[in-house]
């Protein structure tokens, strides 16, 4: 029998790091940078709340506890820190110094993964520490804090309580971002900019300005992802690659969900249950391969997605006009 | 002066014309001060001094022949695989699946070793010069296939191109690990091991004794034909001018859907003989990871090179060389292989930052007198009117060669 109970949540926590990943990457694409540096910053975003948190657990041995406060904002304002990094580069390469988004999205991945798996290899030996590997278990403690009777209210309390709170805050960023860019004045500007920047400035909105905050914020989102995968899902466990190819996942969901972060909460749960899925499927002890059949199945409905998107053709749900390309005012 | 709107510090012009030598100071400007930034990182992570990190980059990647070769044999294939995107890049089509193309034509070609090879019933053989053929046809083929969808879609719909093939490539990589432990060499290993070990069914022929050969003169015929067709087929022209113009191209009658398809179908085929190389020559295995990103890194290759195909030998070098004298430093230093990543990324920053000082012109604010103020006023004026639209510098000396060569000839 399929356990719902037991599957929704695990669906949850996949789809967490994926929905702060795409919530981010409609916010960038929504000003017209398409940032395929998204599976870099998410690394990024997670080693350095890595740094941050193993530093901390250093500073205090072992048996010391951990003050909760200090244990949550040390790696949540690194992890913001290390994206919003990565996100001012990105701007300051496309917008500021017009390259191709492309190419430096894909130098972004090269060196985000990099970065990530280097420092994770690493940063035992750099900082000189006698431990065999990074296991944060103690600040993942504060971050996967459940409310104290969620428990005890049965599957209720097991499918909608049983989280950390940044899953939480995932969510209502995600919500917040879609009324933001539905129904407010920035909002209208930012998709102004994403759509037709030359408009936008003849409009008087600042162009440049929309960019790198969207970019930039966006970026901060992403990051969170990745750091809620380590600290939360991973149980602050680093290990190499484990994050996977998720970051491109969440740019896939974007187009899922056709632009809209409030659709990308239930896509992205929905994604990560595909993602998932291929552990509840019967496969048999002999096929161990139709395993990773299944796992094919997120790409291919993203696929599909995108492909009858463009089929039909609907005004409202095309990408922003002027999305990957550069804007120079002198030239029209 | 209250009435005056005040001038900015600095306003950016573009630059009309650049000449070719301007351009590549300014890029090894770029990479220079890439690489002291890499040194300086890599001296603050290993202390170990700057010149002593150089010494052991080169030692890494040239120290012995053998070394030598593998990284002439692993810039073979990147420049093929480079030089595959390459068309599809100048007809502005981001093909960013050189991976899932990559991938699917050494599955193919891996499909052929592992069924007409040792898994046959006894008595039952195909000769080897028959498998060979199967799997260079078949791994094209599939190459060109996973090219030939994402460019239908765009022919037809106009599917996003860089969406559509990034789903490609993930695609590729499930198809990839399923036949992995379909063939798994033993049960429950995950991998499958080497193919046809003991009668080397399928193992393509060394060159000139020498196994890592076979992928470099593949390398250098690909990279010479690849120039040819590009710069003096009518093909070539065909996807030169629908990458500058689409519009353009319908209306002087090119069938603009048959060149996208086509050259995707050229693309991917490419790709998929890099895959049958990588199966077939050097490795005689299938992993997941058999191309390594080397469908991502290509693309950055391909665009630094200015999709002019004897350049990107030279950018192919920069990146292969950057990638293996990093990984020595790091098994010297016993720091994490991602190292090699790092590196890589801070120089493709720089390239890619640099690129802006060689389509753009920086002007400052002078001092204020009526000369100036005039200067300032005409210049970006007479930079508009001496351009067309959106065309790029680099263009303009290629094309002007061009003519000389046509002269020549």
């Amino acid at each position: 029998m399929f356990d719902l109970v037991a599957f929704i949540p695990r669906a949850v926590g996949q789809g967490i790091p994926l929905m702060c990943g795409s919530t981010g990457e409609t916010i960038t694409q929504k000003s017209g940078n398409l940032n395929l540096g998204i599976p870099g910053v998410m690394y990024v975003g997670a080693i350095s709340g890595v740094i941050g948190a193993f530093y901390y657990e250093k500073s205090i041995p072992e048996p010391g506890t951990l003050n909760p406060f200090l244990a949550i904002t040390i790696p949540l304002l690194s992890c913001l820190l290390g994206s919003l990094l990565m996100g001012l580069l990105y701007c300051f390469l496309t917008v500021s110094l017009r390259a191709n988004q492309n190419v430096t999205g894909l130098a972004m991945t090269t060196f985000g993964v990099g970065f990530g798996n280097f420092f994770g290899g690493s940063l035992i030996k750099i900082s000189g520490a006698d431990i065999p590997s990074i296991a944060l278990s103690r600040t993942s403690l504060c971050f996967s804090k459940s409310l104290p009777f969620a428990n005890n209210l049965g599957w209720f309390g097991k499918i909608f309580l049983s989280y950390g709170f940044l899953a939480y805050v995932a969510i209502i960023l995600s919500f917040v971002a879609s009324f933001i860019i539905k129904r407010t004045r920035p909002g209208l500007h930012l998709r102004a900019v994403g759509e037709s920047p030359t408009t936008a400035d003849a409009a008087g909105i600042n162009v440049i300005a929309y960019k790198y905050i969207a970019t930039c914020v966006g970026c901060m989102i992403a990051g969170l992802g990745g750091l809620y995968y380590v600290m939360d899902y991973a149980c602050g466990v680093w290990s190499n690659d484990a994050f996977g190819d998720r970051g491109w996942l969440a740019i896939a969901l974007v187009i899922f969900t056709i632009w809209r972060p409030n659709v990308g909460v239930f896509a992205s749960i929905f994604f990560g249950g595909l993602y998932i899925l291929y552990l509840y499927l019967p496969t048999g002890m002999d096929h161990m391969e139709y395993k990773e059949l299944y796992k094919m199945i997120p790409y291919v409905v993203t696929l599909i997605v995108l492909v009858i998107t463009s089929m039909r053709n609907k005004r409202e749900n095309q990408p922003p006009e002027s999305l990957g390309l550069p804007y120079f005012r002198e030239e029209r | 002066m209250a009435n005056r709107v005040s001038e900015p510090l600095f306003h950016i012009v573009k630059r009309d014309n650049v000449s070719r030598k301007k351009a590549w100071c300014i890029r090894l400007i770029a990479i220079v001060l890439a690489i002291l930034v890499s040194a300086i990182l890599t001296t603050i992570l290993t202390d170990d001094n700057p010149f002593q990190v150089c010494i052991t980059m080169a030692s890494g990647a040239f120290g012995t022949v053998r070394k030598t070769m593998v990284t002439l044999q692993n810039l073979a294939i990147l420049l093929i695989i480079s030089l595959a995107l390459t068309p599809a890049f100048k007809m502005r089509f981001w093909n960013i699946g050189g991976e899932g193309q990559v991938l699917i034509g050494g599955l193919a070609a891996a499909a052929c070793m592992e069924l007409m090879g040792d898994r046959l019933p006894a008595g039952l053989s195909f000769p080897n010069w028959f498998v060979m053929v199967c799997m260079v046809v078949s791994s094209i083929l599939a190459g060109a296939f996973w090219g030939f969808i994402p460019a239908a879609l765009k022919a037809k719909w106009n599917t996003n191109e860089t969406l559509s093939t990034l789903m490609m490539n993930y695609i590729a990589i499930q198809l990839v690990a399923y036949f992995t432990i379909k063939w798994e060499v033993p049960k429950g290993s995950g991998k499958i091991g080497i193919i046809n070990q003991s009668t080397n069914i399928g193992w393509l022929p060394q060159l000139f004794g020498s196994r890592y050969m076979l992928s470099i003169v593949l390398a250098i015929i690909v990279t010479i034909g690849m120039y040819i067709y590009l710069t003096y087929s009518k093909h070539g022209y065909e996807i030169a001018v629908v990458g500058e113009s689409e519009r353009t191209a319908r209306y002087v009658g090119m069938k603009v859907k048959k060149v996208i398809i086509r050259t995707m179908l050229l693309s991917g085929g490419l790709c998929g003989l890099a895959g049958l190389l990588l199966v077939g020559s050097i490795n005689h295995t299938i992993t997941t990871t058999i191309s390594n990103g080397q469908g991502f890194t290509a693309v950055m290759v391909s665009w630094l090179a200015k999709f002019n195909p004897f350049t990107m030998i030279f950018t192919t070098l920069l990146i292969v060389f950057l990638g293996r004298g990093a990984s020595e430093i790091s098994t010297k230093f016993e720091l994490n292989q991602s190292f090699s990543d790092i590196v890589t990324g801070i120089i493709l920053f720089f390239i890619i930052g640099c690129e802006f000082f060689i389509n753009y012109k920086i002007n400052f604010r002078k001092p204020s007198s009526v000369t100036a103020v005039v200067q300032e006023e005409t210049a970006p004026v007479s930079a508009e009117q001496s351009e067309e639209p959106k065309e790029q510098p680099e263009e303009q000396p290629e094309e002007s060669e061009k003519k000389e060569d046509d002269v020549n000839v």
